[in-house]
């Protein structure tokens, strides 16, 4: 067992963990933020990427004991402070671009790294930047078109709802 | 102008909210205090006698609470199936008993052998590495053609071959069926494989069982889409419970597609589990344990032929097909390629013999069940290629000759047992034809070739027969269920509802479109009408949700108990209003006397039923009412799509250029989720076509045991969709004339998007009759370069 400590959503905490225990299970087993889902074991499918220190990371491929210091952000912390949407989870809700919510929190965490870095990605920006999140509600459409949304962009000629 | 709540608005789902800020509540977020923990160690060959197991070295690894095997589960029940097939002798179909944990052999790679429970799941894995397990290894029945051979190794050893069943539908004259064939002008064969799949929804199954020595109560927590079916199933047939014993929840569920309707071992292992070791017990699948546990879908092969008169009317239709039904029967596998698939080999077309063979093969893999479509994809697959290749052959246009063949009265008996209510077929396709600008893919097609591409236009259509269906009839065809829902209305003092209702929702947005239609009925605001779901101590007994039938079933019922409830206080608002019952009209929320401006509001009439002073004494306080709706007939939710793809001569790469689907849902309730289900449907269907396949080799390993090696659509591989919903003809046997919306995508899309690999082929000039999903790039190359 060893000591880690970081902040997570701008709160400090710290916990005993094993070598083996990765930053997701950390999260959801120690510190009770189930937010974060684990949908594979071999990093494809993105519903648990984090914020690590601003970059996006899938947290099942990360050891708790390497984010050490770093500042996490979990899809707990997205909301604005008095409990309402952010831009992104926003654009989600207004456009349908989620259903069973499992893949969610990996998406909406994904996007807003995207949007940081390209904030206004173009349709194809944003589907190859996705393809390290997987959803199986939505066929991605709904889901690529809240991005655009979210980033400013009008929606409104793609045909469908 | 659109509405702007109650039936037919896109009111925005209130379920969002909670997933958006990772406050749901999945199954794997539930952590009960004291609880151990689960690890099965699965079978790592698709074939064997087990010889020896010895688990005492494993007891003694630290942390360990109890290893199980199959001896303690001698005298307990297996999962049992629940629909009894019979064949076309009048034999019932053979049914293998299906253990909990392995009894004498394992067959199939992820068969349970053994269970660890200890204090954490590192400790239960580690100690399953110390179990030492002798097995004999046997043949691999793999092949479903070789699997029905007389002196086929057996999957089975009590069974006497490795057909489950021999079933016929339709024209039983082979006689006839033959002269058909023998007279037709032209007939169109094709021998095609529906992919088997796996459905991966995001969330691994999970469950998590506790249970009280001092009220004798179990709890299972359970990844499922119908909670009283997992529990009737596991009391009545594995466990021997008393029901009311046992609450089973499905909290927030993470997508279904039908894999997690059924009763797993995995289930009823940790509710036994709770009571052997005194300690609640989880078990959380990992993706790779979810691949080779999770019943897999489709897995057909099949020849279909079609017999065409000199005007081109269809005039005869035969199909001959193996289905894999895996190691085990699943709870609904055997209806899968029967009723679920012979039943709509009509289609959308009046051809008048029909006849449907299916041999149902035991093999040595995952048990198949009930995948997003079940058996209806299989059965438009093989329709909608052979039509389109008719078309080819005779060089006619295939819309052409598809409205040629389209049913136009209606109601229609079908020849193979469907009575289809209502449909506009030819209405549809022109949506379909608008929609998709098909008068301009000449100038698309130009545009590809001129970048040295290939571009292909497919179209198909589809008939689904969904909400089902009576239950004196799945009765008769073998189901051993019900096939009804139940809602409960409960009207609080205030005026608010709560609505209890069987089915489950595990990303349809019953919590936002259920309430749409009581609020309506009622006149008030959506706010007030709140579901509950996925709870058997809260619930009515329903069946819960899959081959798209909540609203059609489930939906009903609630419309039903919301009438009763309103008649009840039509009785009370005339008490208070001084005038006769039959005068009370409610119009938004407010009870009035017809002709009169005297009126009391919702909130005064439901405060009153609960504080009766001024009160009708015939009538009971509160206002509560439960509905149980039985449907007279499936629905038939009909439509047609269109797929354009370029292909890349030189590599084979197929990319989806653009795909419109037209479908006639009837009646919609919420125009926004309904065409979510719909791109979620095609995004599954391009996936069957293009990418994903569950592959074994030849002896039973699973060669795609992980999202490395199984080809999920990402959102590259899609692109945005079209989808027009405008073609209504409202279902004639249910109050809300609505028939379903959950399935059509994944039936309509694969055929759309083979068709058209197939026109890009050709307009090449590479004449290509057949090729099978997925269309790898390695295939379409192959084909190109035969």
């Amino acid at each position: 067992m060893a000591q880690v400590s970081m902040t997570v959503n701008g709160v400090a905490v710290s916990g005993d963990v094993e070598g083996r225990t990765l930053l997701s299970g950390f999260l959801r087993d120690h510190l009770g933020m189930t937010g974060t889902h684990v949908g594979c074991d071999t990093a494809q499918c993105g519903a648990c990427v984090v914020h690590v220190d601003g970059q996006a990371v899938k947290s099942c491929n990360m050891l708790a004991l390497e984010a050490d210091g770093s500042e996490v952000g979990t899809i707990e912390g997205q909301a604005t402070a008095d409990g309402s949407l952010n831009t992104i989870q926003q654009a989600f809700q207004d456009h349908h671009g989620l259903q069973c919510g499992f893949c969610t929190p990996g998406m909406v965490m994904s996007a807003a790294a995207l949007l940081k870095d390209n904030p206004r990605p173009t349709e194809a920006e944003i589907r190859h930047y996705l393809e390290g999140n997987l959803c199986r509600c939505t066929g991605y459409h709904n889901i690529v078109k809240a991005i655009m949304a979210a980033s400013g962009q009008d929606v409104g000629s793609i045909a469908a709802e | 102008m659109p509405k702007d709540s109650g039936i037919g608005a896109s009111s925005k789902r209130r379920e969002d909210v909670r997933f958006l800020t990772g406050a749901g509540n999945y199954t794997d977020d539930i952590n009960v205090a004291g609880q151990a923990y689960v690890y099965f160690l699965r079978s790592d060959i698709a074939h064997g006698r087990i010889t020896s197991i010895d688990t005492s070295a494993a007891e003694a690894m630290p942390g360990v609470v109890k290893v199980f095997t199959g001896k303690d589960f001698e005298g307990v029940g297996g999962i049992p199936c629940g629909w009894e097939v019979t064949d076309k002798h009048g034999a019932p179909m053979q049914e293998p008993a299906h253990p909990i944990l392995a009894q004498g052999k394992v067959r199939h790679v992820g068969d349970p052998i053994a269970a660890v429970v200890a204090d954490s799941l590192e400790q239960a894995r580690d100690a399953a590495e110390a179990i030492d397990l002798d097995i004999e290894e046997l043949p691999a029945v793999i092949d479903m053609k070789a699997a029905a051979q007389d002196g086929a190794t057996l999957v089975h050893d009590d069974l006497k071959n490795n057909i489950c069943y021999d079933w016929q539908l339709g024209e039983a004259d082979d006689a006839k069926v033959n002269e058909v064939f023998a007279n037709a002008a032209h007939v169109t064969t094709l021998d095609l494989v529906n992919n088997r799949l796996v459905a991966n929804p995001m969330e691994p199954r999970v469950a998590v069982a506790e249970y009280s020595r001092g009220t004798e109560d179990y709890t299972l927590y359970t990844t499922s889409q119908n909670p009283h079916v997992i529990r009737l199933l596991m009391c009545a047939f594995v466990l021997g419970l008393p029901e009311h014993k046992v609450r089973v929840v499905a909290p927030d569920v993470g997508g279904g597609f039908g894999t997690k309707i059924f009763h797993y071992a995995e289930e009823a292992f940790v509710t036994f589990a709770a009571k052997a070791c005194n300690r609640p017990v989880k078990w959380s699948a990992s993706r790779s344990e979810a691949f080779m546990s999770d019943a897999h879908g489709r897995d057909h092969v099949s020849k279909i032929e079609l017999a065409l008169d000199a005007d081109n009317n269809f005039v005869g239709l035969r199909t001959n097909t193996y289905a894999n039904l895996g190691a085990y029967l699943s709870t609904f596998s055997s209806s899968v390629p029967t009723w679920l698939h012979g039943t709509l080999m009509a289609g959308n077309y009046k051809t008048p013999v029909i006849q449907v063979n299916v041999k149902a093969m035991f093999t040595n893999t995952v048990p198949v069940d009930a995948y997003r479509g079940a058996g209806r994809p299989e059965a438009t697959y093989q329709l909608e290629r052979v039509v389109d290749k008719a078309a080819r052959e005779l060089g006619v246009d295939p819309i052409a000759l598809r409205r040629q063949n389209f049913i136009t009265q209606f109601p229609y008996d079908t020849p193979v047992a469907l009575t289809y209510d209502t449909g506009d077929y030819h209405g549809t396709m022109d949506k379909l034809e608008a929609a998709a600008d098909l008068a301009g893919f000449a100038a698309r097609r130009a545009e590809s070739e001129a970048k040295g591409k290939l571009r292909g236009l497919g179209i198909n259509c589809y008939i689904e027969a969904c909400g089902i269906a009576p239950s004196n009839i799945v009765g008769m065809l073998g189901a051993r269920a019900g096939l009804y829902d139940a809602a409960t209305v409960r009207v609080n003092a205030t005026g608010s509802i709560s609505v209890m209702v069987g089915a489950h929702s595990h990303g349809q947005g019953h919590e936002t479109a259920f309430p749409q239609v009581v609020a309506d009925m009622i006149g008030i605001d959506e706010s007030m009408v709140e579901i509950v779901h996925g709870d058997t101590s809260k619930i009515p007994f329903g069946m819960g949700t899959y081959g798209s039938r909540s609203l059609a079933v489930c939906g009903s019922a609630m419309v039903k108990a919301t009438e009763k409830v309103i008649d009840k206080a039509k009785k009370i608002a005339a008490h208070l209003l001084e005038a006769s019952e039959a005068d009370i009209e409610l119009k938004d929320g407010q009870f009035s006397v017809a002709g009169t401006d005297k009126s009391v509001a919702w909130g005064d009439v439901t405060l009153t039923a609960y504080v009766p002073h001024n009160y009708p004494l015939e009538v009971e306080p509160g206002l509560e009412e439960t509905a149980f709706y039985d449907p007279a007939n499936f629905t038939f939710p009909s439509g047609a799509y269109a797929c354009e793809v370029e292909l890349d001569p030189e590599t084979g790469k197929v990319s989806i250029e653009a795909f419109t689907a037209a479908d006639d849902f009837g009646n919609i309730v919420n125009p926004m989720i309904v065409d979510g289900q719909v791109h979620g449907g095609i995004g599954q269907g391009i996936g069957q076509a293009l990418l994903e396949n569950c592959a074994y080799d030849e002896n039973g390993q699973l060669l795609s045991a992980s999202f490395m090696d199984y080809a999920m659509p990402r959102a590259d591989d899609v692109p945005f969709y079209g989808v027009d919903h405008s073609s209504q003809t409202p279902c004639t046997h249910n109050p809300l004339g609505v028939k379903g919306c959950g399935e059509a995508g994944a039936i309509g899309s694969p055929p759309a998007v083979v068709n058209a690999v197939l026109d890009a082929m050709n307009s090449g000039g590479k004449a290509v009759d057949h090729i099978d999903m997925p269309v790898s790039p390695s295939r379409v190359w192959a084909a190109m370069n035969s």
